[in-house]
């Protein structure tokens, strides 16, 4: 088959935040149905956020039709506007559909770790030997590589960029009400209808009907709270952490030649720096759970305790500090933990917010990215932040966090009780 | 544990001052592609390869008072000046990074450049390895406002070189 062509029957898929995703396209549909894209329902939309939020267990499949929904409603709403072009709906869906289709298991640690990015994986999958190369080979020898460059944001269709990845975009809309439906938050809502119904397309941006401001402040104020509370949440950075620690223990041990019980096999082309897609794909988060499981009982105390800590929820605690600890305390803190065997490459760990940055809402000045603009009744465009008092008085504020991480429950045991105290001490709890 | 943070201070120790935030995001995307050894990723944004983890990792060192940041009102926008505080020089100092008079030359010529024209080399290695007439091609497409002249794409592509070069023998 070439091209594409409308299914006969229509397609949905129940959805608890659309309600209905609706698939009219041979196109999308046979998207859906590749094993790249089926593989995305073994991978958790939010990691290790579940450890924190019992619900958050979504994948990045129910996201990624769910941004491939907005979309579809965002094209209805441009229908016969000007500066919307009909030739680009099947792009925009099917970027939509697979702008996530290179997320790896737990992204953030495993790419920390490997140095591994999805989205040049995600660009991989697309162009490479792949059934989704292959259904979008359908559609014209360059559209892959248009599909990827739209999700690269190289594309030079601006607009069309902007549909999926700007301040206010299909992916943005659906992951924050997804996020807080299924982490149970009373945050993250806001009136996305609305919005779509005063997005309007221009030359390279979608804008907003000034009348719509209001939808839109609520917006912002979901992606501020969502992440504060949510993404950021501590006791989730914890559990990244012994994640991010694990995924170190087993590349140092295996390039210390360490005899593994169970051999880190799917690891290994990450390790060797020679990872082809066929071994991307192999892994998710089963084959993840899989080993660690496995390496809970190896002979190396540091990788079994830190597994069993992963699997059991036995997650560290964590302090605050300040730039006197930095400049006084903090080698000396990692050399009181090594005088009482507890290594601090592993278990004394100090967390950024920049390991899980957020775009926060900020306007204009030297910044990179297009703010959002509001269509003003005289048809001029006015930055949000300028409209809004709301927008401007949480606008590139707040922006960081840290906290330093240890395993309390070591510290409890009842030897090296002098040292501990001092450990505590400079703690400071 | 703080490796990221010191590199990115040490860039500003060698530099001894950055002017825009655009120039830095730029000088730390060619140094990470030329192999300094940066971490920060980066995604392309509307003036080329952009990371919103750096600009968290310098409100970070801020914060704890490590770098300093004055913003200058000109006509119509903000600009931004980095140094190192003082703190920030001692911490530095005393933390093993990376460091070396090729390295040096080359922030030095990069601090040197205008950020459109570090917009311009940024850009053009984010579209690499594309060949040379198709990444030209693309940055005409994509940074149709910048108006970059023939010449300063000769200019672009041979800094690289340059500044390749350069820091190979590091």
């Amino acid at each position: 088959m070439t091209g594409n062509e409308r299914l006969k029957e229509e397609k949905v898929f129940k959805d608890p935040v659309h309600r209905y995703i609706h698939v009219r396209d041979q196109l999308v549909w046979d998207l859906i149905g590749t094993k790249e894209f089926q593989r995305l329902r073994r991978i958790r939309q939010l990691g290790t956020t579940f450890l924190t939020f019992h619900g958050a267990e979504h994948t990045r499949f129910n996201h990624s039709l769910g941004v491939y929904e907005i979309m579809r409603r965002m094209i209805d709403v441009f229908h016969g506007r000007k500066h919307w072009d009909e030739e680009n709906r099947l792009l925009c869906l099917s970027a939509a559909l697979l702008h996530d289709i290179g997320h790896g298991p737990f992204s953030h640690s495993f790419e920390k770790v490997f140095k591994t990015d999805h989205e040049e994986w995600t660009r991989a999958i697309i162009l490479g030997d792949t059934e989704v190369n292959r259904v979008l080979l359908r559609m014209g020898e360059d559209f892959p590589k248009e599909v990827a460059d739209v999700i690269e944001k190289t594309h030079p269709n601006k607009l069309v960029v902007s549909m999926i990845s700007s301040q206010i975009d299909a992916d943005r809309m659906d992951y924050l009400q997804r996020d807080a439906f299924y982490t149970g938050v009373s945050y993250g809502h806001f009136d996305m209808e609305r919005i779509l119904r005063v997005m309007r397309p221009t030359e390279d941006q979608v804008v907003i009907k000034s009348t719509g401001m209001h939808a839109v402040e609520d917006y912002i104020m979901s992606r501020y709270q969502m992440y504060w509370q949510v993404y950021f949440h501590p006791v989730t950075r914890s559990a990244e952490v012994i994640l991010n620690k694990i995924l170190r223990r087993v590349k140092v041990l295996h390039d210390d030649g360490y005899d593994f019980k169970q051999q880190p096999n799917h690891f290994i082309p990450f390790f060797l720096n020679d990872v082809q897609i066929q071994d991307y794909l192999q892994l998710d988060e089963s084959v993840i759970y899989y080993y660690f499981q496995m390496w809970e009982n190896e002979s190396d105390r540091i990788l079994a305790d830190l597994c069993g800590r992963f699997l059991h929820r036995r997650l560290f605690q964590y302090v605050e500090f300040d730039q006197s600890f930095i400049l006084h305390d903090w080698p000396a803190l990692q050399e009181k933990f090594r005088q009482i065997g507890i290594d601090p490459d592993y278990y004394l760990v100090i967390d950024f917010s920049s390991d899980l940055p957020y775009d926060f809402y900020r306007p204009g000045e030297e910044e990179e990215r297009m703010p959002i603009h509001l269509l003003m009744g005289d048809k001029k465009l006015r930055e949000l932040s300028r409209e809004s008092d709301v927008v401007e008085a949480i606008s590139g504020k707040k922006r960081t966090d840290h906290k330093l991480y240890y395993p309390a429950d070591l510290l409890d045991q009842p030897e090296f009780e002098e040292e501990k105290r001092e450990i505590l001490t400079m703690l400071r709890v | 544990m703080l490796t990221e943070h010191v590199n990115i201070m040490k860039l500003l120790d060698m530099a001894e001052e950055i002017v825009g935030r655009k120039k830095f995001q730029k000088v730390v995307y060619i140094g990470k592609q030329l192999g300094m050894p940066f971490q920060e990723k980066y995604g392309f944004h509307m003036y080329g390869p952009y990371s919103e983890e750096l600009s968290v990792r310098l409100d970070e060192l801020k914060q704890f008072g490590f770098v300093s940041e004055v913003k200058e009102e000109k006509a119509g926008y903000s600009q931004y000046r980095y140094k190192l505080a003082e703190p920030g020089t001692s911490f530095v100092r005393t933390s093993s990074s990376f460091q070396g008079e090729q390295e040096k030359s080359v922030i030095d010529e990069m601090n040197a450049c205008s950020s459109k024209f570090l917009e311009l080399t940024a850009t053009i290695l984010y579209l690499q390895p594309a060949e040379r007439d198709s990444v030209i091609a693309r940055v005409h497409k994509l940074k149709k406002t910048q108006k970059y002249s023939e010449e300063d794409m000769k200019e672009a592509f041979l800094c690289i070189e340059r500044w390749r070069t350069l820091l190979k023998r590091a």
